[in-house]
């Protein structure tokens, strides 16, 4: 993709993402994180993960955005009264955050020859991020892990059942 | 470029017109429909000079006229950003559903191949399916937005019927997916265009009927109709979800739930039902199966697939009204148990029987 | 046209993968911590497309699926606890959720 449309979607996606952890009222940050899921299922397209990309809006924006937004509405949370922790651990936050950014930063800009380096041109085949590629490498090489992850998701939705399971007095 | 790009924009603006075109059209049909079925006569007092032209002054001009001019109200007490989002948010993924529908083979247009498909992409089921589970957002945000105790019952259960019957509907999907081992929706009518014992079209549902029915009950859940519709029960919640809506945004809410309509009949007719495919037509005119052929040019055979898309689509329209009009309304617990266990173990039966035979079948 | 390379996707990763982590330290709110969370995860998804992409390998991919599966998993336990919690102590603010705190 061209850095222009790379500059647009990362300025877009920023903003989203700056609107999750801002915002007052967690319905609106609910929706900012939306916004973020559509954004990234976008920026997977033009990275030629098609598969993955509907995944994304399947999974993210359209079953765990929606039970966080059915979690908030059920508790009927409305605006926060203080959003923020208080002022020491904002700082704080800021300045362990500021200072992880700018090391990673300053590793990746000075990563010229270690490489990380190389652009993303190189023609991939037609079928790459594919449903069928996707499947094969999970069907064969990573197998074992694909049916841990069926157990796995029992075991939460059992989890989330009992949990949430109003006891009868 | 620019030809490609004009071509993909007219080929949007078409569906859109075409599936708020058909919005429109069935809310006349419903209110006619529903007045034969009930043995009344139902509206009929919206005429231009006596000519009441079967129902197009009614939609054209009077209601959409209506519901123009009637006066906004918003209430006070509103999230008046959340309040305008949600009809838009409601209505949007419908329409970019519905445009992965093929209406007709491809056609080759001065050298150049079109398709008559407004999104071709191939991986066109899973986009559907992406898009209908978008489709949950409207209700959340009317019913959180509107501010009120009804309104945001009406949303937590309308949110909950809806992706319970995600689940069922995606299920019925996969073994569609199996049966024709794509996800292109034009791949998907292309392979129901050979015939089963040389006279009976191979339309999905005669290979896969369970996951047909499943899909079109998961369909009018999704799409909140009768005997699905506990979210907005009149009855009940006044209008449930979107009982602070006025005017204009109403006209939202109420064209989004017949362009779901539209769009679950568009499924039905694309997955089970041949799509364009007409009995015994091929690319070069009608073979019939006693071996006459009735040759025909090629634009001729692509206005007969185009035309045999919309009497399908229109039959499920009908269908679907026909069923909100006869059934009585689940209550909810029945609803979240119908969706639960009921429709999700049996899409699971059909998923495991479906693996076997296509397994025993290709060996 | 000058392709993208690949240290300005892992950039906006880091950058993404910062916002999140700060939106977990900072917020009190429970529910929005656990957005923060989704959000860190959704940036090192973001990294490892990238990648995949650069090294022509869907591996990538797969790990992303997986990351998916995992996160969507959690996100259903975790909010379940928290209406537990909410049950009990009506209240969702991390500050009031001290009981265990020395």
């Amino acid at each position: 993709m061209s850095p222009v449309v790379f500059m647009m979607m990362a300025v877009l996606l920023v903003a989203a993402a700056l609107g999750v952890v801002l915002h007052r009222s967690p319905i609106r940050s609910a929706l900012s994180l939306v916004v973020t899921m559509f954004l990234l299922a976008v920026m997977f397209l033009l990275l030629d993960a098609h598969m993955v990309a509907a995944l994304q809006v399947i999974v993210y924006a359209g079953a765990v955005v929606v039970l966080f937004l059915f979690v908030i509405m059920l508790l009927n949370l409305r605006e926060d009264a203080r959003a923020m922790a208080r002022a020491s651990k904002v700082v704080a936050a800021l300045v362990c955050g500021g200072l992880f950014l700018f090391a990673v930063l300053w590793f990746l800009v000075s990563a010229a020859g270690r490489g990380i380096d190389g652009g993303l041109e190189g023609g991939v085949p037609a079928t790459f991020g594919s449903t069928e590629l996707l499947a094969e490498r999970l069907f064969t090489q990573f197998l074992f892990a694909f049916e841990v992850t069926s157990v796995l998701l029992l075991v939460a939705i059992i989890g989330a059942v009992v949990l949430a399971k109003r006891k009868l007095a | 470029m620019g030809i490609e790009i004009a071509i993909a924009v007219l080929k949007a603006v078409v569906v859109i017109l075409l599936l708020l075109g058909l919005a429109g059209m069935l809310g006349w049909v419903e209110r006619k429909g529903s007045a034969l079925i009930q043995d009344r006569i139902g509206a009929n007092r919206a005429s231009v000079f006596g000519f009441a032209g079967a129902g197009l002054v009614n939609t054209l001009m009077a209601d959409p006229l209506k519901f123009l001019v009637k006066e906004d109200l918003v209430p006070a007490h509103v999230d008046r950003f959340l309040h305008t989002l949600a009809p838009c948010v409601n209505l949007f993924p419908v329409v970019v559903a519905f445009a992965a529908i093929p209406f007709a083979d491809t056609v080759h247009i001065a050298g150049r191949a079109i398709e008559l498909q407004a999104v071709s992409i191939n991986i066109g089921l899973l986009y559907v399916l992406a898009m209908m589970s978008l489709g949950v957002y409207g209700v959340v945000l009317a019913g959180w937005a509107s501010n009120d105790r009804l309104s945001l019952l009406g949303g937590i259960r309308g949110s909950a019927q809806m992706i319970s019957y995600e689940i069922g509907m995606g299920l019925a999907l996969v073994s569609v997916v199996m049966t024709y081992g794509t996800l292109d929706l034009q791949g998907i009518v292309r392979a129901q265009g050979h015939l089963i014992g040389g006279w009976l079209p191979a339309w999905g549902v005669f290979y896969q009927p369970l996951a047909c029915l499943i899909f079109l009950i998961a369909g009018i859940a999704e799409s909140k109709r009768n005997p699905f519709d506990m979210p907005e029960g009149e009855s009940e919640l006044v209008s449930g979800y979107f009982t602070e809506y006025s005017g204009i945004k109403y006209l939202m809410f109420f064209m989004s739930d017949f362009a779901e309509v539209g769009l679950v009949a568009g499924l039905m007719t694309t997955l089970f039902f041949g799509g364009w495919q007409v009995p015994y037509l091929l690319a070069d005119g009608f073979h019939l199966p006693w071996g006459a052929t009735v040759a025909l040019p090629g634009l001729v055979v692509t206005l007969l697939q185009v035309a045999s898309v919309m009497v399908k689509v229109l039959f499920f329209c009908w269908l679907q009204i026909l069923i909100r009009w006869t059934l009585p309304r689940l209550r909810y617990d029945q609803l979240m148990a119908f969706g639960w266990k009921g429709l999700l173990p049996l899409a699971l039966a059909n998923v495991l029987v479906t693996a076997m035979v296509v397994l025993a079948v290709q060996g | 046209m000058m392709t993208v390379p690949i240290n300005w996707y892992l950039m906006l990763g880091a950058v993404l993968f910062t916002i999140g982590a700060f939106g977990v330290l900072a917020r009190r709110n429970v529910i929005v911590i656990f957005m923060s969370i989704e959000l860190m995860l959704n940036a090192v998804n973001l990294v490892f497309v990238a990648f995949a992409r650069q090294l022509h390998s869907m591996d990538g991919q797969v790990a992303v699926f997986f990351v998916m599966t995992v996160a969507a998993a959690e996100a259903a336990v975790g909010l379940a606890i928290i209406i537990t919690v909410f049950r009990n102590r009506e209240t969702v603010n991390a500050d009031e959720l001290n009981l265990m705190r020395w």
